[in-house]
């Protein structure tokens, strides 16, 4: 009733048994097996419980088409869920558990659900659970749906990405794979041929057939020993090429088994740049659609032949052979040869030829053909097939009943295309196959050969493999080099596949098309009814091809059954579209080593040192590692923010601005150049002056601020925001390049080159004049919005006298290798002043109770220069600058925009960032919503700015404030809601 | 992946590259309409088959120039400097 190990042959390891635990069982295999075989040869049947139905479910496949049987294993490298059992190779040690079940895989309650499946019909929850509210049965839904546990460990395992260049890049290593990179390379071209499982061969392995007097096993070593002995051939097992993308750039994924000592990546992801690539992906195996095909036992034929012949493992005693092509005869003969009975084998073509049935002489095996299996019956599993008779394609009565515990079922082989679709290659359909065929590359540097260019047998095999392979060497210029081809015993040329391969009008409604996710015909016929007839639409609706196997044994089967249910040949309905990865690829492999630090590198102030040993609390801002506050013990920030705005206002602050960009424009057009980038003008801007600007895009609308400070007549310092420096960077080089390449400037962005220090508040001169320096400081010689160059405390400065938070302010830099010096002499010889260092939090809260901007906050990406109040230096300056002529479209110049305001309320609670308003009489929708706002330590009250529908014309009126549910009020005010006038940064 | 010739430096992987979309785009000038204000901002050809495009070499030389690209295959046709005359192409099959 169940498998068990061969007592002979296979290729493994009978001198290495490795010991591995499922669920909590102690079990043994070899070197060699896979978790599937070492499984199923202790007799294991049910692996898992089916998607939506909970039905029990057994293994299908030998390869990575598996659709059942997905495992949790942890192989060294830490337990990993949706593994499949069928690619997972064995190791010592290897722990695996089973997927979902309650109580266990084997005994599931959840199978209830199965017997309420005429509940859930494909789509079905388009349609239910909706009422009162979906968000009811989506956690219930979620627990029963889920597979397997998510990790909850930390990955600490490494993943490397390579960049690998060759010439031939060989994708399968199977006869033509092996023939196509033994060719290409025998002539000097650099060869890469990788290989999915750890050992190359492909069918080789187990489909049988003499090479040389050798058996496929035997060839591959000396084959393997002959490419190894190329210095330009690289072999990759354990590799999967999962994707083609632009420019014949194919992605690979390496596994590699965890060293005992712990060091090696878990994954490598390489990166391949071939200029010729030769397909030799094989075929996969299609099973026959009937009534009870998803019962443990009901195999693919080829399967069954690998387990038997690579594994040395029996799936069943009793096996019935169920096929429309001749391929499964050969499944058959090599069961028989190692001793499991074939109680017959089940043909849907009508007549079988001669020649096949000759093959079986001496076996004693009963072929039925013009028959198929009508429904599989057992508990658990397989135990018996009925069978009906076949006339013309319809059902002829009942054609008896046959007792067995595997059904090995074949509908022919279909060529694995991914690769060649996903490079724009197109598909026909071959008649004789049944399946599509690549035929134009397109234009892709691409080739098919062996059974994925729909050459089966393996005489075929290896010549179009060892022709695609000299081909590609002679187009890229080598010397052709012959190799001959080895003389093959094997069966050669095929009947033509039959057409049937689902039973027709069976009765009852669990003929299954896709395993994975309990896809049935039905739901394909109701997708037809409800006239989702695309191939595209059927299995989006049905959910067929959708599930992690991505419809490897299901999609050619449910495009089949499209076409016949409207009346269309299979090429009319055509495939889905074939998108990359092939088989799953984990986000670490993707990653690579970009994680923490190496995916968002955080820079850090040139005075860090001294912000971590004064007890700076800090966090990101635009990149940068800065201090929000420094809180002192017992003080929450709040309290920090609090004391540090009122130490500027009252004595003086120090921060360590050199994050703002500082970007130099020099040369003879350099002003004209300047003048066009804001809407203020700059063009007569005195030397030594600086004024503030506006940045605005084509479209009129702001997305940056700064100063542009006059050094010289041919040399402009701009600032930026510090979140903006590479924006406004690459925005002015595109100017300068193809705007105005006629104007002859220079702009070099020194952000990182100088430190700034911005030393604000009524003691600020006072201290800077204790600094030290060659600078005159006195109030009418270095103005408020001017720029001085000289030494300040002995180091090389330029000092702006400008302020961001409305108080006496200078933004002194020094070369940025100066900048820790600078600050630590500032604050010893300010600490007498009442100078105390402030953070990012604090000034923004200073600029806030000034009405000053915060681009971002306070611009939402369409706003203008009117709309923030500086409409009028727009409108009255000569010469074009960048926006202007945005700026009087008629949406810029409606009176009824998003302007911004100030807000004063009593009680001020609501006034937080993102509440809306709404203007009065107005009872639905938004008038604007509060952009900035906060507790301002000057006026003891909170403080919000705004951006409101209208606004500037609405000084005075009340609005409506509303933050979720709650709702207050507030008076529109000007924005400068402390010191209006602007006096203390004149002081 | 696509592969981009710079003009300056050579065929460099994508992504040191910076595209900057269509290029042919008809700047109106300050006196300009608003209707072809609006189809300088805003509307583009999209064309399906071989468009050309302004690309920047951001990490590279950081230069701009012009490249005839296939929106259908991605097939990169020429690369030219800004200025520089376009050069004759066989467009072939789109």
């Amino acid at each position: 009733m169940s498998g068990y190990r061969l007592p002979l042959g296979g290729l493994v390891a009978r001198d290495s048994p490795l010991r591995f635990r499922y669920d909590e069982r102690e079990y043994q295999g070899y070197a060699g097996d896979t978790l599937a075989s070492a499984l199923l040869a202790s007799g294991e049947r049910v692996f898992a419980r089916s998607f939506k139905f909970r039905r029990p479910r057994g293994l299908v496949a030998a390869g990575v088409e598996e659709p059942n049987a997905l495992l949790e294993v942890d192989d060294g490298w830490g337990p990993t869920p949706l593994v499949r059992a069928t690619v997972a190779e064995l190791r010592e040690g290897l722990r695996a558990r089973s997927g979902r079940g309650w109580p266990s895989v084997r005994i599931d309650l959840g199978r209830v659900l199965d017997w309420c499946g005429a509940l859930f019909p494909a789509g079905f929850y388009h349609k239910t659970f909706l009422w009162p509210s979906w968000r009811w049965y989506e956690g219930p839904i979620r627990r029963l749906a889920g597979r397997g546990r998510a990790p909850e460990a930390a990955d600490d395992a490494r993943y490397d990405w390579r960049n690998l260049h060759c010439d031939v890049l060989v994708v399968g290593a199977g006869p033509a794979g092996i023939a196509a990179a033994d060719a290409a390379s025998a002539s000097g071209a650099r060869v890469v041929l990788v290989e999915q499982d750890f050992r190359i061969g492909g069918t080789l392995l187990w489909q049988g057939g003499m090479l040389d007097g050798s058996d496929g096993p035997a060839w591959v070593d000396r084959a393997a020993d002959g490419l190894r002995a190329r210095t330009e051939v690289r072999v990759l097992r354990r590799t999967t090429a999962f994707g083609y993308y632009d420019h014949d750039c194919v992605l690979l994924v390496q596994r590699l088994p965890r060293r005992a000592d712990g060091r090696g990546p878990r994954e490598r992801l390489w990166q391949v740049r071939a200029r010729r690539v030769v397909l030799a992906t094989g075929a996969l195996e299609q099973p026959l659609v009937f009534q009870g095909n998803d019962l443990p036992g009901v195999m693919l034929a080829g399967a069954v032949q690998q387990y038997a012949n690579r594994y040395a493992v029996a799936a069943g005693r009793r096996v019935v052979v169920a096929t429309n092509n001749d391929g499964a005869y050969r499944v058959a003969l090599d069961l028989a040869r190692v001793g499991i009975t074939v109680a017959s084998i089940v043909d849907t073509r009508s007549a079988v030829s001669e020649r096949l049935l000759d093959t079986l002489r001496g076996t004693g095996i009963p072929v039925l053909a013009g028959h198929a299996i009508d429904a599989a019956r057992g508990r658990g599993g397989v135990s018996r097939v009925e069978l009906v008779r076949l006339q013309q394609g319809a059902r002829a009565g009942p054609g008896g009943s046959i007792a067995c515990d595997v059904v090995a079922s074949s509908a022919g082989w279909a060529p694995t295309v991914h690769l060649w679709s996903q490079a724009r290659g197109s598909l026909a359909w071959h008649e004789a196959l049944q399946a599509f065929v690549p035929s134009d590359a397109n234009g892709a540097a691409l080739r098919a050969a062996g059974a994925a260019a729909g050459l089966v047998s393996l005489g075929d095999a290896l010549e179009s493999g060892r022709d695609a392979g000299a081909a590609v060497a002679a187009e890229l210029g080598f010397e052709p080099v012959a190799t001959p081809s080895p003389r093959v015993v094997a069966p050669t040329a095929h009947e033509p596949v039959g057409a049937i391969r689902s039973t027709p009008d069976a009765p009852g409604s669990r003929r299954f098309i896709d395993l994975h996710h309990d896809v049935t015909t039905d739901d394909l016929a109701l997708a037809v009814r409800e006239n989702f007839v695309s191939v595209e639409h059927a299995k989006r609706y049905t959910a067929a091809g959708m599930a992690p196997d991505q419809g490897k044994t299901s999609s050619l089967n449910t495009l089949i059954a499209l076409a016949q249910a409207t009346g269309r040949e299979p090429s009319a309905v055509g495939t889905t579209t074939f998108r990359p990865p092939y088989t799953p690829v984990s986000l670490g492999a993707l990653a690579g080593r970009e994680l923490g630090g190496r995916y968002k590198p955080l820079r850090q102030l040139p005075t860090h040192a001294s912000q971590v040993a004064l007890g700076a609390a800090f966090d990101e801002f635009g990149g940068w590692w800065r201090p929000i506050a420094y809180p002192r013990t017992g003080e929450s920030p709040a309290q920090a923010i609090e004391r540090e705005v009122r130490a500027v206002r009252c004595g003086a602050g120090l921060l360590d601005a050199s994050p703002l960009g500082k970007i130099e424009v020099r040369g003879p057009d350099a002003a004209v150049f300047v003048d066009r980038l804001y809407p203020q003008s700059m063009r007569k801007l005195a030397v030594g002056r600086v004024r503030y600007g506006l940045m605005l895009n084509e479209q009129g609308a702001v997305f940056d601020d700064g100063t542009v400070a006059r050094l010289a007549h041919d040399h402009f310092l701009l600032s930026t925001t510090s979140g903006g420096v590479s924006r406004v960077l690459a925005f002015i080089e595109e100017c300068r390049q193809t705007a105005w390449p006629e104007l002859r400037v220079a702009v070099t962005p020194v952000t990182a080159n100088w430190g700034t220090l911005m030393l604000c508040g009524p003691n600020a001169r006072t201290i800077l004049a204790a600094l030290g320096g060659d600078i005159e400081l006195a109030n009418e010689s270095f103005p408020h919005l001017s720029v001085r160059t000289g030494q300040v405390a002995g180091c090389r400065s330029r000092v702006c006298r400008v302020s961001f938070t409305g108080e006496l302010g200078y933004e002194i830099s020094v070369p940025s290798a100066d900048t820790e010096g600078l600050w630590q002499r500032t604050m010893s010889v300010g600490s007498g002043l009442g100078l105390l260092p402030f953070g990012v939090e604090s000034l923004l809260m200073l600029r806030l109770e000034k009405g000053y901007l915060h681009v971002g906050m306070d611009t939402d990406g369409t706003t203008t220069p009117d709309d923030l109040g500086y409409g009028e230096a727009a409108r009255r300056r000569t010469g074009t600058f960048i926006g202007r002529r945005a700026l009087s479209r008629p949406a810029n110049v409606d009176p009824q925009r998003l302007q911004l305001v100030g807000l004063r309320a009593d009680p001020d609670a609501l006034l937080v960032v993102g509440a809306h308003l709404r203007l009065p009489g107005m009872r639905v929708g938004s008038d604007g919503f509060i952009t900035s706002a906060g507790y301002s330590p000057a006026l003891d009250r909170r403080v919000a700015l705004a951006l409101l529908r209208g606004g500037r014309a609405r000084r005075g009126e009340v609005v409506a404030v509303h933050d979720g549910d709650r709702r207050a009020e507030a008076t529109v005010v000007e924005t400068a809601f402390f010191d209006p006038k602007g006096d203390r940064a004149h002081g | 992946m696509q592969r981009i010739p710079c003009p300056w430096c050579g065929v460099r992987d994508e992504v040191e590259f910076h595209c900057g979309g269509e290029a042919d785009l008809h700047w109106p000038g300050d006196e300009g309409s608003d209707a072809a204000l609006a189809q300088y901002l805003y509307v583009r050809t999209n064309r399906k088959g071989v468009q050309d495009e302004r690309w920047r070499h951001l990490y590279g030389c950081g230069r701009w120039f012009l490249l005839a690209r296939s929106t259908i295959d991605h097939r990169v046709l020429a690369s030219w400097p800004p200025g520089a005359e376009r050069p004759l192409l066989d467009e072939g099959a789109p």
